[in-house]
């Protein structure tokens, strides 16, 4: 009887389920007496339908222009004589269909009334390693490794052994906190073209450009740091003095994320530990490296991990230094310090399949430092 | 007591010569020689000492860095507020200095729009810019229209399947799901550079037209329009909702829709705000793929004979000084600085929002 109270049927009778309930029922007069929760069944979609809606529209998008390419250019990578792609430059896939379709399946000669550009005859492609080989044996691409090598070895600890100091110093400091903070992050939401056009004029080859200028007040000569005419009595520019703009933009430009990532894993370390270590008068580089760096570790990994991939890609700051255009890299041929994403873009017009297996090796360099990484961050890193 | 005298005793009888002569010596070097018999108040004295002298030094430290995180921009402002004239004749003489003595916005005018004969500015430019401009015109309007509207409706566009897709992994159970995040959560690995070769030639052809889609709002807006990574952080937002809400709002009749419209959306909206600020950035920022698909007049209005550049910021600056204006310092920083400034400008104002939610985009959950 019981039990009933929840069928609106019953809610009708009040009396009745007093009888039932005994005292426990509260009694109210009127018709919502025991009136039960009425629960409204809206007009619900299917489950299937639901999923469709709401994942189908970056379902689509993903499937073109993420998951197509991928598989696409792995396969350009692998095509031994990429010929017949040229000139059409649609889908390698659809445009291989295509040429099929024109040729009618059968015949090398472009069939009667074809008109739609050069007409290559299809062929079966042949898959082997050889852009890979190509490559590899690149001497322009091994520049490119050994140049984001080095960029990536001198830059990535620089800006983070001085963006760990700068953020614990800001901790620190109570008055102008929030100016430093703000001040640190500027470089982020600065356009990377315009401050690499900036360094360049900053690091200008006349005598009289800001950085000539301070090395001169040192007692250095002036150097023509990335244009290749110097004026009289300059040095001329070398892979050294390009280098250490490079070093120099990507450190100011690197310093305001790492900072803010540092500062928020600070903000979560317990006071308590500093104040131990200050009743026990701890000198403060071994709170540092004892209290502050082993409870930053999970911050540091990160970061350690995004800025190298980032460092790896390097590309827009360093054609915006030299300011000569999307494929030039300073020096003669314009090669000087061509990265390996430079690489790719500088033959991606020229040489598809050659790009297409230069991003292959990117990616798997990027899978090679994020699988090292993980592997010595298992030992040091505490959660 | 008599006890624990004996048993000090005991100990001190039981030393060794040498742990004598060791004993000895530190008790000789106590209250000054050895760190460990200082006395409390003196060792608090000379932490507070040694507190201020490091005070001192980290101030150095950032004031040190803050200036060479602040030079550039105020080279900036100073260099791009010369006329050309004043600027080449302090390059001669070989000392640029910081600070201007008239300051000018004649290169700003030059760039948003040129400037002609006769108006006043026109008597401090150079012959040689002068002839570069009758050449080839410049004007930074068109490139800021474009670059709003790609920001916006790009922007738009990721908010909106972000949240329908972040919505299905984190509510719905349909089969596959685990399997399908943890493919979408794969392609975060592989560089950008490996899509942006397939999807030039999949632009390039598009619609069976010539040139494809190049040169049209479509490419900009919508090829590299979804981020897994929003994806992953909005899921991350979403799955921390407790379940309980969602069976209340059941109970109140709501479908799923409404429950992510009426609770999801408004308790994920931190992260959704870190979405629109990190996507508005990047789309400003955008220099890579602009250049490729987008470095001519709109394909579509020139058929009715509107020349319409359809170049963004970035691109638009390093294409016009890569060439014509390359040697003309002051013209060049000015475009560089109305380029970074609406970001900047924006910055000043939600200086806040920015910061927190470009942290929390660099936690991972």
């Amino acid at each position: 009887m019981n039990k009933n109270k929840y069928f609106r049927e019953d809610a009708d009778k009040p009396a009745d389920l007093k009888s039932g309930g005994g005292d426990n029922v509260v009694q109210l007069s009127g018709e919502n007496a025991v009136r039960p929760m009425k629960i409204k069944q809206g007009r619900t979609l299917p489950l299937w339908a639901k999923v469709v809606i709401s994942l189908l529209p970056a379902m689509i998008f993903l499937t073109f222009f993420t998951f197509y390419p991928m598989i696409n250019t792995t396969i350009i990578a692998f095509i031994e004589d990429f010929s017949w792609q040229q000139g059409a430059g649609s889908f390698s896939f659809s445009n291989f269909f295509r040429q099929m379709y024109l040729s009618g399946f059968t015949s090398a000669t472009p069939p009667p009334g074809f008109d739609g550009g050069i007409f290559i005859a299809p062929e079966i492609p042949r898959f082997s390693f050889q852009n890979f080989g190509l490559v590899l044996n690149d001497l322009v691409f091994r520049r490119a490794l050994m140049n984001t090598a080095i960029l990536t070895v001198i830059s990535v600890p620089l800006t983070i052994i001085i963006s760990l100091l700068l953020s614990v110093a800001i901790n620190s400091i109570k008055a102008f906190k929030g100016f430093f903070q703000t001040v640190f992050f500027l470089p982020y939401v600065t356009n990377a073209i315009a401050v690499g056009m900036v360094f360049n004029v900053l690091f200008s080859p006349e005598p009289s450009g800001i950085m000539n200028q301070i090395i001169q007040v040192f007692g250095g000569t002036p150097t023509a740091w990335v244009e290749l005419g110097a004026p009289q009595g300059v040095e001329p520019m070398t892979k050294f003095s390009m280098g250490v703009v490079l070093i120099a933009q990507s450190v100011w430009s690197g310093m305001a994320f790492k900072i803010l990532v540092f500062m928020s894993g600070l903000a979560t370390i317990d006071k308590q530990y500093y104040d131990a270590a200050k009743i026990d008068g701890t000198r403060r580089i071994r709170i540092f490296s004892k209290i502050t760096v082993p409870l930053l570790s999970p911050q540091i990994f990160y970061i350690t991990i995004t800025s190298f991939i980032g460092a790896f890609k390097m590309y827009s700051s360093i054609i915006s230094v030299v300011g000569k255009g999307p494929t030039d890299f300073g020096g003669v041929d314009g090669t000087l310090w061509i990265t390996v994403v430079g690489y790719i873009y500088r033959f991606r017009s020229d040489d598809l399949p050659r790009a297409a297996a230069g991003a292959l090796v990117l990616l798997v360099l990027v899978l090679l430092i994020t699988m090292v990484q993980t592997q010595i961050s298992k030992k040091r890193v505490h959660y | 007591m008599k006890n624990n005298e004996s048993k000090n005793l005991k100990v001190e009888e039981n030393l060794t010569a040498e742990e004598k002569e060791v004993l000895a010596k530190i008790e000789n070097a106590a209250p000054h020689g050895d760190d460990r018999f200082i006395p409390t108040y003196e060792k608090l004295k000379q932490y507070k000492t040694m507190g201020i002298i490091v005070k001192i030094i980290t101030y150095a430290f950032l004031a040190f860095f803050a200036f060479i995180i602040l030079a550039p921009f105020f080279f900036m402002i100073s260099t791009s507020l010369t006329d050309p004239i004043s600027y080449n004749r302090s390059v001669t003489a070989g000392s640029v200095s910081l600070i201007t003595t008239n300051p000018s916005l004649v290169n700003f005018r030059l760039i948003l729009g040129g400037i002609n004969p006769g108006e006043p500015g026109y008597s401090t430019l150079p012959v040689d810019l002068i002839n570069t401009m009758a050449s080839s015109t410049v004007n930074f309007m068109p490139y800021f229209v474009n670059t709003f509207i790609v920001a916006v409706v790009a922007t738009v566009f990721t908010v909106i399947t972000t949240i329908f897709t972040s919505f299905a992994f984190a509510r719905l159970d349909f089969k596959g799901k685990n399997a399908l995040f943890a493919l979408l959560l794969a392609t975060m690995m592989v560089p950008g550079e490996m899509m942006i070769i397939t999807n030039y030639q999949t632009v390039n052809g598009m619609f069976g037209l010539t040139g494809g889609m190049l040169n049209t709002f479509f490419p900009l807006i919508f090829v590299h329009g979804i981020s897994v990574f929003y994806i992953f952080q909005l899921r991350q937002t979403f799955q921390q909702i407790p379940n309980e809400l969602f069976l209340a709002a059941k109970v109140d009749g709501y479908g799923e829709f409404r429950y992510l419209w009426r609770v999801m959306i408004p308790l994920g909206m931190p992260t959704i705000v870190t979405i629109i600020i990190l996507n508005v950035m990047g789309s400003w920022n955008a220099y890579v793929w602009p250049t490729l698909v987008a470095n001519g007049n709109h394909k579509f209005l020139m058929d009715y004979g509107i020349e319409w550049t359809m170049r963004l910021v970035s691109n638009g600056l390093m294409s016009l000084f890569q060439s014509d204006y390359r040697s003309f310092d002051t013209v060049k920083i000015a475009g560089s600085m109305v380029i970074s400034a609406p970001l900047l400008v924006i910055f000043v104002f939600f200086r806040k929002y920015i910061m927190r939610g470009v942290s929390r985009s660099g936690i991972k959950g």
